[in-house]
């Protein structure tokens, strides 16, 4: 058994992954994403039975996956989940297909369109760029003249992605939401996400508590998890006072640094275990 | 006694954790500078590249 851990910085989730391999004695070489050239057509990393990705690089993730299974190496995660999961529109679009149940979502390709399907919802509106992480740029718009000047401001960030308009329904939040861990089919830990900022990323300061795993929002993000392609994902979901549970994000290359203490469960032993189980022979 | 590398930006003394590994980042205590660590024997750092649009989870 041979692993493959392919990264580009090293964060704190990477180092735990990297101790679990070591406590259990797993044979694994780091693959640096900004030394790797892949030679197509060839496949010269078949002595992997399995690589795991964990790139800092949404883009880098993608390819890599891409080719990594075309070469017919087991990955976690799989190709068509990161491509899903580092998208917003097509992680919407697989929730609704597969019946979901997530806030309004509209999607617009122009800044005239955008500002009626704006005024359709109703205010306020989350828009948010269709790829992107951390809680960046994201824009809680309260009213038409503050639509006005963001659809402005994103016609001059100079890449296309940013016209291309993902509209959320603002869901009323209890000053929380909640991060739950899914690796295969069970949801594996959930935390509470606390901020008096109406973005609750972790990332972005907010505070962690233990969130109790019931069985609906078990179900509510197993079933996320399928719809975006499996594997090992973290999940925004939304606690509506009328709808119950809703599905905000799915995130592919979880961040789960500030959940093993409040939760107590050993996320990078979970994922080991579904990395060893996933690899070939 | 914990090892320890010299700042690029500051040339400040950059203490390494006990468990350092190579590509994780360091913050340097005298300018705040963020550090990859790019070598442990010898310790060295480079400036660690800038946050991207499509950096993420």
């Amino acid at each position: 058994m041979k692993v493959g851990v392919l990264v580009s910085r090293v964060r704190v989730e990477e180092k735990l992954l990297f101790k679990e391999l070591d406590k259990r004695g797993v044979d694994y070489d780091r693959l640096d994403d900004r030394k790797l050239i892949f030679e197509l057509g060839q496949n010269h990393l078949s002595q992997y039975d399995v690589i795991v990705e964990r790139c800092i690089n949404h883009s880098r993730a993608l390819y890599a996956l891409k080719i990594l299974e075309d070469w017919g190496i087991p990955t976690v995660n799989r190709y068509q989940t990161a491509e899903v999961c580092g998208n917003k529109i097509l992680t919407s679009a697989a929730l609704s297909r597969e019946g979901v149940p997530q806030p309004r979502v509209k999607v617009a390709f122009t800044p005239d369109s955008a500002i009626e399907a704006m005024e359709e919802m109703g205010y306020p509106v989350v828009l948010k760029p269709g790829v992107g992480s951390w809680g960046r740029l994201l824009s809680k718009i309260n009213d038409r003249e503050a639509a006005e000047t963001v659809l402005e401001h994103k016609q001059l960030l100079g890449t296309y992605h940013h016209s291309i308009f993902y509209i959320q329904e603002y869901v009323e939040k209890p000053g929380r939401d909640i991060r739950a861990f899914v690796v295969g089919d069970e949801t594996i830990a959930a935390i509470y996400r606390q901020s008096p900022h109406w973005i609750t990323n972790t990332a972005r300061g907010g505070s962690a508590s233990v969130c109790e795993i019931t069985p609906e929002l078990n179900e509510i993000c197993v079933k996320a998890a399928h719809a975006v392609g499996g594997g090992v994902v973290a999940i925004d979901v939304f606690e509506d006072p009328d709808r119950g549970l809703l599905i905000n994000e799915v995130n592919y290359t979880m961040e789960y640094r500030n959940s093993i203490e409040p939760t107590g469960v050993d996320i990078p032993a979970k994922i080991v275990d579904y990395v060893l189980a996933t690899a070939k022979g | 006694m914990a090892k320890s590398g010299t700042c690029p930006e500051c040339e400040g003394d950059v203490e390494l954790p006990a468990d350092a590994t190579e590509g994780e980042i360091v913050s340097c205590p005298d300018c705040g500078a963020e550090l990859e660590l790019t070598g442990l024997e010898p310790v060295e750092f480079e400036l660690a590249p800038e946050e991207e649009e499509d950096w993420g989870e």
